[in-house]
């Protein structure tokens, strides 16, 4: 089927915000190449599901589509039609199903030579788009704090080299009382500019009291439900003749309830830690890359004004099968080799936030936990510099503002 | 109230964002550091007045051992000056000795199997990487052979996971069934000998491209009982021997050693894949895979170096079968995969080293992944008549 020949109907399986939308648009889905439009429902289908500033950037994007003319659209898509696809791919069900599409469109343009034509095409598109609709600025400048090396005195290694270019490197920090100085300033923040999902804490560790303004996300209260989805995959993969294709389309399907996830729960944040857990890499196993994974997607998605992370120690590493086998053994941990990913997990962090808008303004503070080192990044603090006295977390946040 | 003074200013660095920058920084970074720490000399001007041959040894007596790395590292952490303390061996040992190509772009899939076999045929397969399929196009296994009417024992393969069983012959019709390598899969040996994993696990690491998933195996795969007849290791020797190692390439290694030693197979190709336990997220496992790889490709080298077969007449060849997404495309996670098939993940280096093989050369033009296998041939003497790329001048 084409776009050309879309109808109302075959969008009734949508949750019925994203039908409603669906329908809005439908007239501009139309127009839209088929190398494209699964993309963008692959968005519209989740749409019930999303937060607050992806419904506005979805909205921006479609209301600009529907504004084009036949002549712009033509040069909008351009290269999206000139990808060439094969009949199999035409004839799925891809508005039932956008992401299987893109996923086997993916494998479609890796095969036939087409990914870096279409990558260009991607990227292009995504100019014209942020040129189109002007980024909205946040109320506040964002503020991404990582907190990581819970459990090590020493560091293996010299830390946070890769973020001491760009701010200001303490080497003489006070720790006492410093994750009580950042809980207050993320309760400070939420305060003063209180929006749903707007300030998060991610904690690789269980969850510390926090304040009930601010969208909690914590590898130990997803500890039963990563039990339950390795049982998952365990029990599907023993059945055999399953690819990792078919793997994938399950997981992606499965629901927070499938896991044991309460019904009564946030779905918009149900759905969201599920997805960290079945579209994440590593996540599953490893707390640092759990931690890292939803930092990165909770900044993408929900564009917070505040984001907290503590990473907290993952388990040692294990043979590949054996810590994808649903165990709940006492799991042995690798402090020292955590604090070095959460040291890369912090860059990331911070090149994540870079990426939203207002990034020139933007604050990013790393600390190793109880210790005496940090780097804050500040546009008031001269970067690539060090600062040899003794300060408090309190004092460096004074600083950053 | 802070002052200015409070801080002393550090060394500084930018993102780069422009393809086209990062890829002009890829190849200055690596030849820079090539320059300065390691003393080398810019190729171009010796290309056409090198007074160096293969030597005296001919064309039928040659040795040529590949490593591929099933899962590349990034410039961030080997090549760039912070990276450097992860490849020691590299940089002191074997780079020095070794004619470096600073760009070599894979414009294939980017997935380990598909683009091996890639590697292994000179033209870029299209097969599942998931799937239990040989390459479509013939392997320089088979060429080898054909040419020089060699036995299957005279190339080898050596592969981490079973998604490789099928790389040593393809499905060509004019090659194919009987004319390719053996393969050999060591933790799958490993695997069959042993009843308790427990004592082996840490050994028997699957796949990390797709840990929850491993392929049917079938094809030309060196078999169990094969260990004691073939290859005179006793069961036992083998497992007492595996027990002392911390990795599956370290018993890929241990295996290539074997097969040196009771073989001296003319054409010996291991893939490690030790590095790619970055898909999990993990950097430090990352950069400790990165560390052994090091050290490993050392080991090799100087098994080539100390093996009356080989020594004086082995060239070794390492490259990474491609590279790893850089941390500023939106579109990857960074270190963790090569998804977004952009410059930094499509562009490695590599490296040879031996007899007749300029030292301490930098080569900067763009190289193919495809154009290892008819260089192979022209070293070695056959035709890869099915290839698409092209003999390396440099290196002939």
């Amino acid at each position: 089927m084409r776009p050309e020949d879309l109808k109302p109907e075959q969008f009734n399986a949508y949750p019925p915000e994203a039908r409603k939308l669906a329908l809005e648009y439908l007239e501009t889905f139309r127009r839209l190449p088929l190398s494209f439009l699964p993309s963008l429902l692959r968005e519209v289908i989740e749409f019930d599901f999303k937060f607050p500033a992806e419904h506005r950037l979805l909205g921006k994007e479609l209301a600009n589509l529907g504004s084009l003319s036949q002549q712009d659209l033509r040069a909008w898509f351009r290269e999206f039609t000139e990808i060439k696809l094969s009949e199999s791919l035409e004839k799925s069900d891809w508005v039932a199903s956008p992401a299987q599409f893109v996923e086997r469109l993916s494998a479609h343009l890796w095969t036939t030579h087409q990914m870096d034509a279409f990558r260009h095409a991607a990227v292009s598109y995504a100019d014209k788009l942020r040129t189109a609709v002007a980024p909205e600025l946040p109320a506040s400048p964002r503020f991404g704090i990582a907190v990581i090396g819970q459990g090590v005195d020493v560091a293996p290694q010299p830390l946070f080299r890769k973020l001491r270019p760009y701010g200001a490197y303490f080497s003489a920090v006070n720790p006492e009382n410093g994750l009580k100085h950042l809980f207050e300033a993320i309760a400070s923040r939420a305060n003063a500019n209180p929006a749903q999902y707007a300030h998060w804490y991610i904690d690789g560790g269980e969850q510390l009291p926090h304040p009930p303004t601010v969208t909690c996300v914590s590898y130990k209260a997803m500890e039963q439900v990563r039990v339950a989805l390795l049982a998952r995959i365990h029990a599907e993969t023993q059945k055999g003749g399953m690819g990792p294709e078919a793997l994938r389309t399950l997981m992606a399907q499965l629901q927070p309830t499938d896991l044991g996830m309460a019904p009564s729960g946030d779905p918009v944040l149900n759905r969201f830690q599920i997805k960290l857990l079945t579209e994440g890499s590593g996540t599953q196993i490893f707390s640092t890359s759990f931690v890292q994974w939803a930092a990165r997607e909770a900044l993408r998605r929900a564009e917070p004004l505040t984001l907290l992370v503590r990473f907290a120690p993952r388990q040692r590493q294990k043979p590949m099968n054996e810590l994808l086998s649903p165990s709940r053994d006492q799991v042995e941990l690798d402090p020292s080799g955590s604090l070095v990913d959460a040291d890369m997990g912090a860059y990331y962090n911070w090149i994540d936030q870079q990426r939203l808008p207002g990034s020139e303004k933007s604050l990013f503070l790393a600390w190793f936990e109880n210790q005496k080192e940090a780097v804050a990044i500040s546009p008031v603090l001269p970067r690539g510099t060090v600062s040899n006295e003794t300060i408090d977390l309190r004092g460096i946040l004074s600083w950053m503002a | 109230m802070r002052s200015r003074s409070t801080f002393r200013v550090a060394n500084r660095r930018v993102i780069k964002g422009d393809p086209r920058e990062l890829a002009r920084q890829l190849v200055f970074s690596r030849r820079g550091f090539l320059r300065s720490t390691a003393g080398m000399a810019l190729g171009s001007a010796l290309l056409h007045t090198s007074p160096f041959g293969f030597g005296a040894t001919p064309q039928s007596k040659r040795k040529v051992v590949v490593i591929t790395f099933g899962g590349g590292a990034r410039d961030e952490e080997t090549f760039t000056p912070e990276g450097q303390e992860n490849i020691p061996h590299l940089m002191r040992e074997l780079i020095p000795q070794s004619s470096f190509f600073t760009q070599v772009v894979n414009r294939g899939i980017l997935g380990h199997y598909v683009a091996t076999a890639s590697l292994a045929t000179g033209v870029y397969e299209t097969i599942n990487n998931f799937a239990s399929l040989p390459p479509e196009s013939p392997t320089v296994f088979e060429y080898f052979r054909k040419e020089w009417k060699r036995p299957a024992s005279d190339t080898w393969v050596v592969a981490p996971s079973n998604g490789f069983n099928r790389i040593g012959e393809s499905s060509h019709r004019s090659f194919g069934l009987g004319c390719g390598a053996q393969v050999i899969l060591p933790k799958y040996l490993l695997a069959a000998v042993t009843s308790s994993q427990a004592d082996y696990g840490h050994l028997l690491r699957d796949s990390y491209e797709t840990p929850l998933y491993a392929p049917t195996l079938s094809g030309n795969i060196f078999e169990l009982e094969q260990l004691e007849t073939m290859l005179k290791l006793s069961v036992d020797d083998f497992k007492a021997h595996a027990q002392t190692l911390s990795s599956p390439d370290e018993l890929s290694v241990y295996i290539v050693r074997q097969l040196m030693r009771r073989f001296a197979p003319s054409l010996l190709w291991v893939t490690l894949h030790d590095i790619d336990i970055a898909h999990a997220g993990a950097y430090s496992l990352y950069i400790e895979g990165i560390r052994r790889t090091d050290r490993l490709c050392a080991e090799l080298w100087k098994a080539t170096q100390s093996e009356p077969e080989y020594k004086g007449k082995t060239t070794l060849f390492i490259l990474p079968d491609f590279g790893r997404d850089s941390d500023e495309d939106a579109g990857g996670n960074g270190f963790q995969h090569h998804r977004t098939g952009d410059i930094t993940s499509r562009t490695t280096w590599m490296m040879a080293l031996g007899p007749g093989i300029r030292e301490g050369v930098v080569y900067d033009r763009a190289v193919d992944s495809i154009d290892l296998v008819p260089t192979l041939g022209s070293m070695m003497g056959f035709t890869a008549s099915l290839s698409k790329g092209k003999p390396i001048p440099e290196i002939l």
